[in-house]
């Protein structure tokens, strides 16, 4: 690896970092509902939009109301997702002749965008018009991402330090993250690839003859639209089959910088955001830390083992210097694809700009324990959702730890509480080594299915990764899995379901229950949640509870792998 | 749930006019004065269009040769080999690429094929190699093309692409317009 790679993945980081703060203060301002630089802009559009809605935005809604609003309006999108999926075939803009979805398929893709996954059974330039791309995929990027947040919203409002059950209005946080973060900001975006050379036209595939004379077709469409929001929105669904490893997704090392600050910014800023909201900026500091240390830890095994290279080509006498090129662009180079494939499983966006089936043991380990976490950095707003649970579990721990009543944020944590956290942080397992269980021994009784594409522990990753990342609604896949059968769609379907609903039902109703409770102000016995002590005991609950529970499943895919090439 | 649920179909068909025509819409618009109109970057040579970003199969020994692609370079799709590292038939593979290679390019040193040459892209369309690649093809496309080593040498330093401000990320060669060089030679 030459020294400029290791620059890269620095950028990386620090750039997304120094942009996230202001960002988070301008995301908490918004949520409080205070002034901003784009209100004379957005002002008048967003009183069109509910006058035009029949809605009034003032109107504020307990935690029941939020959550019944956000299920009706998601059950809406899903129904209209599926129609025009299953109908693309004579709606217009399908200038390359795509073919409807098939039921399973359309009902596999639209619960996958609708529920901010983007797992893609389908390949871009074959299996959706630009309709589809546009009016169903592109749609559900921004209102998943925005439900998300809003989401996230309702928590900052319950955590206030009063009493009260009344928390904001989830129209009122669900359009202005929409327009005023996520649009804006996929503007900036999609204006830099359009002029670094990703397409953006409604024409259909281009035929050329190359300099060998061969004739080919060159795919092409809206992209450059939909890869904004599908970095911003954390949702990771490509406009093209390999997603932000094609030329046209990604088509530089600049891009590559930009697509991965966009990927990252928002779920960095809401952390910011939070502390800001709260004032209690020590607490955001303390959650950044936390989610810091455990992304420092996958992130560097995943960088070193990538530019390693792989020992068994390193045995053929080929000199790996270059790092492990398979499924990799010499554009981007093993450390700046190592890095993105740990940021993509982090915080749940799912895209790729390297072959994660092809990914060296400790590598493919490393993202897979980052999806089995589920809790650093995270997706737009959900992120933010989970590490809440652990927060409460850890809260709860430590308080019987030192003979503390255990109370967060002034209110009293009870068993309901606990018990709801519980059931959410160990649901995830739940649904992810009992579907793997399940596939394993359908495919161990029917080995002609030829669902894998690698032999051996290779092989059970590959099934072990695609629910692990349904589950974790993150959406990249170790692709060489033949997922587009109906026991897969229908499987991985329900799998995402489950795990984007509970995983916001239980927070936001641990939240509600909270911010009705009696207020208890701080003192001397109180236990200090903004500490780096908590902090430590934040990490520890989650080592446990949540990567522990998976080390058996990954002792029989990479590690064994792992050791089979040593 | 039934209170919403007027709300939510005129919200979400209002959204749709704002985030799935005027957005794009938007975007569209700024493209039509982004260079090629937002249709990809356009090469022009003898008469022929080539895009810039997307690579092509090179076979023949007096062109460099491009990574070894799952899609043999057919853009109408894209696919990477998804094929895990420890992979048997996999591994037989590349060692057949590294003898194909070696015959076409006598005297070439195994150690100095690098990874990328043997090994296919992610999205089968990569457009780049590296430097040690394209230098490793030197000898043959000289001596195909009865040209002086330095002269393709000098031809290749010409065509490194840095990394991005001298900085950032690795070096790489755009086959394509590598070729192209070498056809106007």
């Amino acid at each position: 690896m030459s020294y400029t790679e290791l620059l890269g993945v620095l950028l990386f980081f620090f750039a997304t970092f120094l942009l996230a703060i202001p960002l988070g203060k301008y995301i908490a301002k918004i949520y409080a509902g205070e002034k901003t630089l784009l209100d004379p802009i957005f002002n008048p559009i967003e009183r069109t939009f509910f006058k035009w809605s029949g809605i009034d935005a003032t109107k504020q809604m307990n935690w029941k109301q939020h959550l019944s609003a956000m299920l009706t309006i998601n059950m809406v999108w899903f129904l209209m997702a599926l129609f025009i999926l299953m109908n693309q075939s004579w709606l217009p803009w399908n200038p390359d002749g795509n073919p409807n979805m098939t039921a399973d398929l359309a009902f596999n893709t639209s619960i996958s965008f609708l529920v901010n996954c983007n797992l893609q059974h389908y390949s871009g330039e074959s299996g959706v018009s630009y309709f589809s791309q546009i009016f169903a995929l592109m749609f559900l990027q921004f209102v998943s991402a925005a439900t998300g947040m809003a989401a996230a919203a309702v928590l900052f409002n319950a955590l206030r330090e009063r009493i009260s059950d009344q928390l904001g209005n989830f129209y009122n946080y669900f359009l202005k993250s929409a327009t005023r973060i996520l649009l804006p900001l996929c503007i900036i975006v999609s204006v830099i690839l359009l002029f670094r050379g990703t397409p953006m036209t409604m024409e259909g595939k281009d035929t050329m003859i190359s300099m060998e004379g061969d004739t080919i077709h060159v795919s092409r469409g809206p992209a450059a639209a939909f890869i904004a929001i599908k970095h911003l929105g954390t949702n990771g669904g490509g406009f093209f089959g390999v997603n932000s490893a094609h030329p046209f997704e990604n088509p530089d090392y600049f891009t590559n910088i930009v697509e991965m600050v966009a990927q990252t910014i928002i779920p960095f800023a809401m952390i910011f955001a939070l502390g800001f909201y709260l004032k209690r900026r020590k607490l955001a500091w303390m959650i950044f830390g936390v989610m810091t240390l455990e992304f420092v830890l996958l992130v560097v095994p995943a960088i070193i083992s990538e530019v390693q290279g792989n020992p068994a080509i390193q045995a053929m006498g080929i000199d790996q210097s270059q790092g492990a090129m398979e499924g990799k662009e010499v554009r981007f180079g093993a450390a700046a694809s190592g890095y993105w494939s740990i940021i993509t499983t982090v915080i749940s966006t799912g895209s790729v700009n390297a072959m994660h089936d092809s990914s060296m043991p400790i590598s493919g380990l490393t993202q897979l324990l980052s999806m089995m976490v589920n809790a650093i950095y995270g997706g737009c707003g959900v992120g933010i959702l989970n590490f809440y649970v652990f927060i409460i579990l850890a809260v709860f721990i430590s308080g019987l730890m030192v003979g503390r009543t255990p109370e967060f944020m002034g209110k009293k944590i009870e068993a309901r509480e606990v018990k709801i956290s519980m059931i959410v942080a160990l649901f995830h397992g739940f649904l992810i080594l009992v579907s793997t269980a399940l596939a394993s021994s359908i495919f161990i009784n029917n080995p002609e299915i030829g669902w894998l594409n690698n032999p051996g522990f290779h092989g059970f990753s590959e099934m072990l990764y695609e629910y692990t990342s349904s589950s974790a609604n993150n959406g990249s896949g170790f692709e060489g899995l033949g997922d587009n059968t109906p026991w897969w769609n229908i499987s991985t379907g329900i799998v995402l379901l489950l795990s984007r609903f509970i995983p916001i039902i239980g927070p936001i109703a641990i939240a509600g229950i909270l911010a009705n409770k009696k207020y208890i102000p701080e003192s001397a016995g109180t236990l200090k949640t903004d500490t780096a002590t908590f902090g430590l005991m934040v990490f520890a609950v989650i080592v446990i509870t949540a990567a522990l529970s998976f080390f058996p499943a990954l002792t029989l895919g990479p590690i064994a792998e792992y050791f089979s090439m040593r | 749930m039934k209170e919403h649920l007027l709300p939510a179909i005129k919200l979400t068909l209002i959204s749709l006019v704002f985030f799935c025509v005027i957005y794009p819409a938007l975007i569209g618009g700024i493209a039509q004065v982004s260079p090629n109109k937002g249709k990809g970057f356009l090469v022009e040579q003898k008469g022929k269009v080539y895009y810039e970003n997307i690579g092509q199969a090179f076979y023949s020994d007096q062109y460099f040769w491009s990574r070894p692609s799952a899609v043999s370079y057919n853009a109408a799709g894209s696919c990477g080999s998804n094929k895990g590292p420890s992979n048997p038939d996999y591994l037989v593979l590349v060692q057949q690429r590294i003898d194909t290679f070696m015959v076409h390019n006598p005297g070439v040193k195994k150690s100095d094929i690098p990874a990328d040459l043997i090994t296919a892209s992610g999205s089968g369309l990569d457009p780049h190699i590296s430097p040690k690649a394209a230098a490793v093809q030197i000898k043959r496309i000289a001596k195909s093309r009865n040209l002086s080593e330095a002269k393709v040498t000098e031809l290749v330093n010409q065509s490194i692409e840095k990394p991005f401000l001298g900085l950032f990320g690795p070096e790489s060669v755009n086959v394509l317009q590598l070729n192209l060089k070498l056809e106007k030679l």
